[in-house]
């Protein structure tokens, strides 16, 4: 069944066009990857999806409704969350208030009880703050609930990432380039992870990601963008076998 | 079950330090401890404590740069004086009007400026500032530039000790709670909050016309004291002013805020015997702090239960 239905996507920037007649598609529970050479418009592509660019023309359709041009707060709303590809986080509160705000979009409670502190909001709070735990404790973070999210190494930080984008409840969650910078070690436990919180979530799953031992160790479908267009889709193998995208990798072979 | 007891206490505790100060300062008012040259001072104190508190919930917490705070005080001040001089309402309909007046110009002005970024925020707050203090000279019901005095004090201590307890109470409990989290989320990373389901214009408008309501009774309450209004006490050198003590006690940082304009209060009454160099030692002392603790006295960091309870208990 089909989940996002991307159709004649395009997107320029004062003449260059980074995202050009992009037609895409994604089923439910799916794992797919979207892979490409540095400023093929992978980025581009995410942001339009999650609204922080508005398309120029095209329609994005997810679960059967249009969510092109809609703001990123109603798009995130309808079940999509992502990560950034220069880690984005709040640096300056506890990796727990990272997780909890992801879940305010649900506050279970009033802003009247707020300010009156009213048995509800107590309530509420200790919801939040379990809710919140849990996604932690997944993520192995849970240790380090109380720590400013700008003092946890590079490897943590991508995994609150993905916590904080866990916590907003998506259906489909957008990767971009969750194992950037990360050593082998760590990208084969990124690797578990993202099977694992598929399965227990029954999330759908795109991402970016340029080390291929990821991207054709957990994707089952792969795109190939390449000047803003879609070279080439397929199964892993196929892709790796495939002479355009080799060329737009690494060049024409020479006659 | 024995925590939320602790707590419990710890609350009653808190209420009751609240009241004994309170009383303190109530029977030395009344017993005539304290004369017209410490009421004054301490009038400016609670009025200042009331804006830098609802300024910092704008400029600190939300990371919105406002230069517009006295604008806001204005709106208040004005709105309070019409009520009670002019129609001749009792002064709670007043504060009720200046909070309610305020609230209003906040949001009118907060919703087109709030796009706006940075010093461009900034800049548009200042002119919007500047636009409420010409407006008001130029409204004759008003007398103009000249302003309106005889102004009957109605400020009290319980309404100003009220006021600045319900600032702080409404700001703190904002703060700490899934709505103060959502503001402070626009601060650190407004694309992100946004595409984590955070709706930041709602956000920083909320913030906007909270802070502004506040500034309104902040003015309303300073009408009723000090006697005299004119749109010249508001401009933006006031708002300067409060941008200040908010900058000086931390941005982000209710009790900086708090302790700074407690300071920039006793600096400013202290600084009053050496008129010649006054403003002269007033800018070297922001400057030296400001060399010293760029962060601000405070910092983000909040003087809380919990701080006292680690100084008291000494370990935890």
């Amino acid at each position: 069944m089909s989940l996002m239905e991307i159709k004649h996507l395009n997107k320029s920037f004062g003449g260059l066009s980074a995202v050009l007649d992009f037609d895409f598609h994604l089923d439910r529970k799916e794992l797919v990857g979207l892979i490409g050479p540095n400023g093929a418009g992978k980025t581009t592509v995410f942001n339009l999806i999650t609204g922080v660019y508005k398309p120029d023309s095209g329609s994005i359709m997810f679960n059967d409704k249009s969510i092109a041009g809609l703001a990123p707060y109603t798009i995130c709303a309808r079940g999509i969350a992502r990560t950034f590809q220069n880690i984005r986080l709040f640096n300056n509160l506890s990796v727990l208030d990272n997780v909890k705000i992801a879940a305010h979009k649900d506050v279970p409670y009033g802003f009247l009880s707020t300010i009156l502190r009213t048995p509800g909001f107590f309530k509420g709070e200790a919801q939040i703050e379990q809710d919140a735990l849990r996604f932690l404790e997944i993520f192995k973070l849970d240790n380090k609930k109380n720590e400013l999210a700008k003092n946890l190494p590079y490897g943590e930080q991508r995994r609150l990432e993905i916590a904080r984008a866990m916590a907003t409840k998506p259906t489909l969650l957008i990767l971009d380039e969750p194992a950037a910078g990360m050593n082998p070690q760590e990208t084969k436990e990124l690797m578990e992870l993202i099977k694992s919180i598929r399965e227990d979530f029954d999330l759908t799953i795109l991402l970016i990601e340029h080390d291929m031992s990821l991207v054709m160790g957990v994707c089952e479908r792969i795109y190939v963008l390449d000047y803003g267009q879609i070279i080439a889709e397929g199964l892993p193998e196929e892709i790796r076998n495939n002479k355009e995208v080799i060329e737009a990798y690494l060049g024409e072979e020479v006659e | 079950m024995q925590k939320l007891k602790n707590n419990w206490l710890k609350f009653c505790g808190e209420v009751l330090i609240l009241v004994a100060l309170f009383t303190v300062v109530q029977y030395a008012i009344t017993a005539g401890l304290l004369n017209q040259y410490y009421q004054i001072n301490l009038t400016s104190m609670v009025i200042n404590i009331i804006l830098a508190v609802s300024l910092n919930l704008i400029n600190g917490f939300t990371g919105q740069l406002s230069l517009g705070h006295a604008g806001f005080m204005a709106v208040g001040a004005y709105s309070a004086v019409i009520m009670t001089e002019m129609l001749m309402q009792p002064f709670a309909i007043g504060l009720l009007a200046a909070c309610l007046a305020a609230a209003i110009a906040g949001f009118i002005i907060g919703v087109p400026t709030l796009r706006l970024k940075g010093d461009y925020l900034a800049i548009a707050t200042l002119a919007f500032g500047e636009i409420i203090r010409v407006v008001l000279q130029n409204i004759d019901y008003v007398n103009g530039p000249a302003g309106v005095v005889g102004i009957s004090k109605l400020t009290t201590w319980p309404l100003l000790f009220g006021a600045m307890i319900l600032t702080i109470l409404v700001v703190v409990n904002l703060i700490n709670s899934s709505y103060g989290r959502a503001i402070v989320s626009v601060r650190e990373d407004e694309v992100a909050a946004e595409l984590m389901g955070i709706n930041t214009t709602r956000y920083k408008v909320i913030a906007f016309v909270i802070g502004a309501m506040f500034a309104g009774l902040a003015g309303a309450l300073y009408a009723h004291f000090f006697y005299i209004i004119k749109p010249e006490t508001f401009n933006f050198l006031k708002s300067f002013d409060i941008l200040v003590m908010v900058v000086l006690g931390g941005l982000g940082s209710t009790t900086g805020a708090i302790i700074a304009a407690m300071f920039i209060t006793v600096l400013t009454a202290a600084l009053q015997s050496f008129p010649a160099i006054r403003m002269i030692l007033y800018a070297l002392i922001l400057i030296i702090v400001m060399i010293y603790r760029p962060q601000g006295l405070m910092g983000t960091k909040e003087l809380s239960r919990e701080t006292f309870g680690r100084i008291w208990g000494g370990r935890k």
